[in-house]
């Protein structure tokens, strides 16, 4: 059949342009963990996008309670914010320090992403508490509970991370620089990673167009 | 200590129920006693429990499947019974019961039937056809199917403890609301759905993961099986859409349990933002069900007729179009709730375009047909029978998304009759056909033909007798979920329905004698070639059931169709000239991670219905200590040594060399 000749095409055309390239066979154990990953990552996007789509259609529904105006202080947004980007910076360290097998600064690198993601919960906590104190709170109106949905099922997501980490420091600690450890630190990378790509959406819908208002 | 629960949960005073969950309770502990006695269960846990081997989770979820298909039956049956006497008088149900009914029938049918029976299929096959070892995430796999166990059981916990949500199958606001809905109904739906919704997506992930990472040497991807397709086309859906239900439910369980006001009355909640969000998870979860049907009826066809699919490429661009075009819609489910006319004909138009390719498909079957040999074996006849009660259900399908007909008939019988059109032709005829097909390949013998055949006219004439009379009464005026009615002109067609329900239960009767027929006939029935219809695929080039390591090396595809080109080269060589060299497999090890995954999960689940705070904290920490556990094992994989591989496939070869010498005598 003409199967010959496109293989033999195939070796003619390293480019891979316009021919049927060979399919190579299974794809190893690290990259089916990634993509396997990554498909995840994609389906919790979604997920989080929900809630930004609650968040626009419900931001106006303030029900004569306070708007996004009124509540939100940019200086602690600010603070988190930094935080969680350094920390995204401190475990792309801690990752390559995984990488070339150097255990004190994939330790230290993990450590600081854990101080950051825990001061930016607490920051959070604390907004959250405030607000409450205050009396707007979730049950308030439907702006609240849309608010304190989006940005409480993220910092869930901060919290599921950071305890995430500490496994992998003690999975290091006890195992070493193992295959399965590697393709587990590098699971942990991609879901901070991508914590933070959620934290800028975050920040820009919520709290700089709430602020603008 | 336990929250709500109190004595008061337990039905008393409804006879039906209380002895409805005493049949199913006895049946239960008649089971597990039998298995105990007969010392079974180690075999149980090592062997399924425990197991990660994709057949075994595959036929798990059938198994899963068809046991709630008899529950969702009784519904129906139920259901049907009340609407034929329910005329000027109450019938034999209460309307609370009624209601129940309904909604459990719906959820049931689509989440634990439908859903878990195509993953069911996706798992056993896919691998198989695409030639590799296992799905890319075993243990994974192993979680997705109890965790949808889990689903399934606490559904059928509220038959005897509390109750089940009244307000149909998608459980629409302000009616799931606590205000309306105070009971733990709408809890016990919202968090099955969610646990076993959890289980759905991680099913997606892996069948996404396997089709696009784990394809064997040569597998292009246009030399995949059309049923490969398919599943990646419908788990790409799953990935895309569950997340919306779960994003979805998790508001409706805040609105509930903390007094948020996503889908409220009162400050400033948005009910139609429900109905955007449920639908834009629920179209495309229409097309997740019926896409790997038509892949199956592609693989079917194709096979029984002795052809090459026709029109592959077109099929393959039909599949993807759907794909997207299912999530284009979702708004034609509210024509009626004041979108305004332009965006009803938008999504009108929408709706009608998603024919166009389906109707691609039904000419490409028919072309496939056209011109072959063909065998009317079981599996075909569901796909003939689907083909002709598809396009019918088709038909009313784009009546319906004419806006203005929508006006006339949304919320009538006429679109039960249609839904039931679809899901039952093409989504269960595909399924069935899926497992006679099948069968053979995880078991080692084929289902007796008498039987399956008489089981699909039955089912086949029973459906029409069904559903064509409700299409009738929903255009004489009659709504939906009604408990009883005034009306003498929906009468008749109410009784024909009931009786045409009965001619469909003796369909389901068949199918459960054609098991038991079959299974006592095995030896009659055994398969040793693992080639019993002539296939076309993959999945036919290993033994009947394959060994847990599925190929002993992976095969090398060369073409379209891989099975039968290797068919028709061994034939042309006389076969058997090489000698191939085996090498260690590695397989992943039995883990108990996914059945103890569920039953923390089943704890949490009933804790977080019941509102028990104590147990809800204990089943999170087990969970979590579950992963933990599990993370931490040193050794996920065993090897199988290659002399045992040789042994196992030597076997195999033998019998394939006398098949394809004897095909070659002929």
């Amino acid at each position: 059949m003409s199967m010959t000749a496109t293989a033999g095409r195939a070796h003619a055309d390293p480019h891979h342009i316009g021919v049927v390239v060979e399919h190579p066979g299974p794809a190893s154990k690290r990259i089916v963990t990634a993509y396997g990953f990554w498909v995840f990552l994609l389906s919790d996007i979604v997920m989080f996008s929900c809630f930004f789509a609650a968040y626009a259609v419900l931001h106006g529904q303030t029900a004569g309670g306070p708007s996004g105006a009124e509540i939100f202080e940019q200086r602690n947004v600010a603070i988190e914010t930094v935080c969680l980007l350094l920390s995204s910076f401190t475990c792309g360290m801690a990752s390559i320090a995984a990488d070339v097998r150097n255990r004190f600064w994939f330790y230290l690198g993990m450590a600081v992403t854990c101080v950051l993601g825990i001061i930016f919960l607490v920051i959070e906590f604390r907004e959250f508490a405030d607000l409450i104190a205050r009396g707007y709170g979730p049950t308030r109106s439907a702006f609240l509970s849309s608010f304190f949905s989006l940005v409480g099922c993220h910092g869930l997501h901060v919290s599921a991370g950071v305890l995430w980490l500490l496994t992998m420091m003690a999975q290091v600690f006890a195992k070493g620089f193992r295959a399965d450890v590697l393709r587990r630190m590098m699971c942990f990378a991609l879901f901070w990673h991508a914590l933070d790509i959620i934290w800028v959406g975050v920040f820009s819908v919520v709290y700089l167009l709430g602020s603008a208002v | 200590m336990l929250g709500k629960l109190d004595w008061s949960a337990i039905p008393f005073d409804q006879p039906i129920p209380l002895v409805a969950g005493a049949v199913v309770l006895v049946a239960i502990l008649g089971v597990l006693i039998w298995v105990v006695v007969k010392g079974h269960l180690p075999y149980l846990w090592h062997e399924w429990i425990t197991s990660v081997d994709h057949k075994r989770i595959g036929v798990m979820y059938i198994l899963l499947a068809s046991v709630m298909l008899l529950r969702g039956g009784s519904d129906a049956i139920m259901m049907r019974i009340q609407q034929a006497i329910a005329y000027q008088s109450q019938g034999y149900l209460p309307p609370e019961h009624y209601n129940q009914i309904f909604s459990a029938h719906g959820t049931i049918m689509i989440f634990f039937v439908a859903m878990p029976f195509v993953i069911g299929l996706m798992n056993l096959v896919v691998p198989l056809q695409l030639g590799v070892r296992d799905v890319a995430f075993p243990t994974l796999n192993s979680v997705g199917f109890w965790l949808t166990a889990t689903g399934a059981l606490l559904v059928n916990l509220s038959l005897v403890i509390g109750e089940f949500a009244r307000t149909g199958w998608l459980a629409f606001p302000p009616l799931s609301g606590l205000s309306y809905s105070p009971g733990v109904g709408v809890d016990y739906y919202a968090w099955s759905l969610q646990i076993s919704g959890v289980g759905t997506l991680v099913a997606g992930i892996n069948l996404v993961t396997t089709v696009l990472k784990l394809r064997t040497k040569g597998m292009n991807y246009l030399r995949m099986p059309m049923f490969c397709w398919t599943t990646l086309a419908s788990n790409l859906l799953i990935v895309a859409a569950f997340p919306i239900l779960t994003a979805t439910l998790a508001m409706l369980l805040l609105d509930r349990y903390l007094g948020f006001h996503f889908f409220t009355n009162e400050a400033g909640g948005n009910v139609m933002m429900f109905m955007n969000l449920i639908w834009a998870w629920g179209h495309p979860e229409v097309y997740i069900l019926v896409l790997p049907a038509f892949g199956i009826f592609s693989e079917v066809v194709s096979t029984f007729s002795g052809k090459a699919l026709f029109g592959y490429r077109s099929m393959v661009l039909a599949t993807m179009a759907i794909c997207v075009i299912s999530f284009m819609v979702w708004l034609h489910h509210f024509f009626t709730m004041g979108a305004g006319p332009d965006v009803n004909a938008i999504f009108g138009i929408a709706s009608m375009i998603i024919a166009i390719p389906t109707g691609v498909k039904i000419y490409n079957w028919l072309f496939t047909m056209y011109g072959g040999r063909i065998r009317f074996a079981t599996p075909m006849l569901w796909s003939v029978g689907f083909m002709v009660t598809f396009i019918i259900g088709g038909l009313t399908g784009v009546l319906v998304a004419v806006p203005p007909a929508d006006f006339m008939l949304h919320n009538s019988m006429f679109l039960v009759a249609h839904f039931h059109n679809v899901i039952i032709g093409g989504v269960l005829f595909g399924a069935f056909a899926g497992f006679e097909y099948w069968f053979p390949k995880a078991f080692g013998f084929r289902l007796d033909e008498r039987w399956g055949k008489l089981a699909f006219w039955f089912t086949f004439l029973g459906f029409y007798v069904t559903f064509m009379p409700l299409y009738i009464a929903g255009m004489l005026g009659m709504t939906r979920r009604l408990q009883h009615y005034d009306v003498a002109a929906w009468r008749p067609w109410m009784i024909v329905a009931a009786f045409g329900m009965a001619v469909l239960t003796i369909g389901v009767i068949c199918q459960i004698i054609q098991l038991v027929v079959s299974i006592r006939n095995r030896e009659a029935l055994r398969d040793r070639t693992g080639d019993p219809w002539d296939g076309r695929s993959l999945e036919w080039a290993t033994s009947s059931p394959p060994p847990v390591f599925n190929f002993a090396f992976h095969p090398d595809v060369r073409g379209e169709d891989a099975y039968w080109d290797m068919k028709a080269r061994a034939q042309q060589q006389s076969l058997g000239h090489e000698k191939p060299e085996y090498h260690d497999i590695e397989m992943p090890r039995n883990s108990p991670t996914g059945f103890i995954c569920a039953f923390f999960a089943t704890i949490m689940g009933f804790a977080l219905i019941w509102h028990i705070w104590w147990m809800v904290i204990l089943g999170g920490i087990g969970a979590f200590a579950t992963f933990v556990v599990f993370a931490w094992r040193d050794h996920d994989e065993y090897v199988i040594p290659a002399e045992e591989v040789a042994r196992i496939d030597r076997v195999n070869i033998e019998e394939r060399r006398s098949l394809v010498s004897m095909a070659g005598a002929i």
